[in-house]
């Protein structure tokens, strides 16, 4: 099992990540958003978390552009898993590879904080591994995770199984830190190979960390 | 030749940095802010001999590209000789 970490400047979260499937026993590659190609034979490219082109334009504006994004979108056209967090979504969404875009907060403030989030739908393979409704408590960490994307298309995403995690409270009930339409904290492509999240599963990847449920989330990925 | 790019959220997005412009308006005592939106401004010098057509022709494939989110922001284009 092998992912490619994908680095740009400002990237911040590579070495977390490169951690967290470390645990999961995932051999890891980073590779420099200065190159054209993925590495051969990966089950996996993570876009990670930090603040790519300092924020500068909108989060992950110039990203998209960069040279390894076009080995990404060919990953992805093949079929290829994609993830990106945080950061990594928002350069999904600027990308087109993920429907909507994301706006600051709601409350313009930097929320940084554990957060619980539920999953809406598990019938993919990211979340193949947890259950309806099951409640995680992971990280978040942004200024700009108000996501936003039309009625009609939100609706679509429904009908699809596109809308993969709310945030919540502990219980489960209706909480919403930054504004997201109907509180979504992640989604994935019609196809169901490219998922992006706000919350970052790779800090809830250790018991001293204050949760491993990051790890039950990643491990989806590796059968 | 320069253009001034005037980049904001669409109608009907909600603008939450605008929002947070008029309660502070508000507070401070202008009761005729009805709605207020923040956007940004871009000033793109522009290169070289062109008629004012191709100057908007470029920045508006400028805009497209990267200088606005289409799916979220709408944009104008005042093209200064």
């Amino acid at each position: 099992m092998r992912a490619a970490i994908v680095r740009f400047p400002g990237t911040n979260c590579e070495f977390d990540t490169e951690y967290a499937l470390k645990r999961l026993g995932v051999e890891t590659t980073i590779v420099w958003h200065k190159e054209r190609e993925l590495p051969p034979k990966i089950d996996l490219v993570i876009l990670p978390g930090g603040f790519s082109y300092g924020d500068y334009l909108r989060s992950g504006a110039i990203a998209r552009f960069s040279p390894i994004m076009e080995g990404v979108r060919e990953f992805a056209a093949k079929g290829g898993y994609v993830l990106g967090i945080c950061n990594g979504f928002q350069i999904l969404l600027e990308s087109h590879l993920l429907p909507g875009a994301m706006k600051r907060n709601e409350n313009l403030h930097f929320i940084s904080k554990f957060h619980h989030i539920k999953v809406v739908s598990r019938d993919n393979p990211f979340l193949s591994k947890l259950e309806e409704g099951e409640i995680l408590n992971i990280p978040i960490a942004h200024a700009e995770g108000n996501y936003y994307v039309d009625g009609e298309s939100l609706e679509r995403m429904y009908e699809k199984g596109q809308v993969l995690l709310h945030y919540c409270d502990s219980q489960g009930g209706y909480a919403n830190p930054n504004g997201s339409v109907d509180g979504i904290a992640g989604i994935c492509n019609e196809e169901k190979n490219i998922f992006g999240l706000m919350p970052h599963p790779e800090r809830a990847c250790h018991p001293l960390l204050g949760s491993e449920d990051g790890l039950k989330m990643l491990k989806g990925f590796f059968d | 030749m320069r253009a001034i790019v005037t980049v904001h959220l669409k109608e009907g997005v909600l603008d939450p940095q605008g929002k947070a412009v008029h309660h502070a308006l508000h507070s401070l005592g202008f009761r005729n802010s009805e709605d207020v939106r923040v956007g940004k401004q871009i000033v793109v010098t522009l290169r070289g001999e062109m008629s004012r057509e191709e100057a908007e022709r470029e920045v508006t494939e400028m805009c497209e590209k990267l200088l606005a989110n289409t799916v979220i922001e709408d944009y104008e284009i005042e093209i200064i000789p």
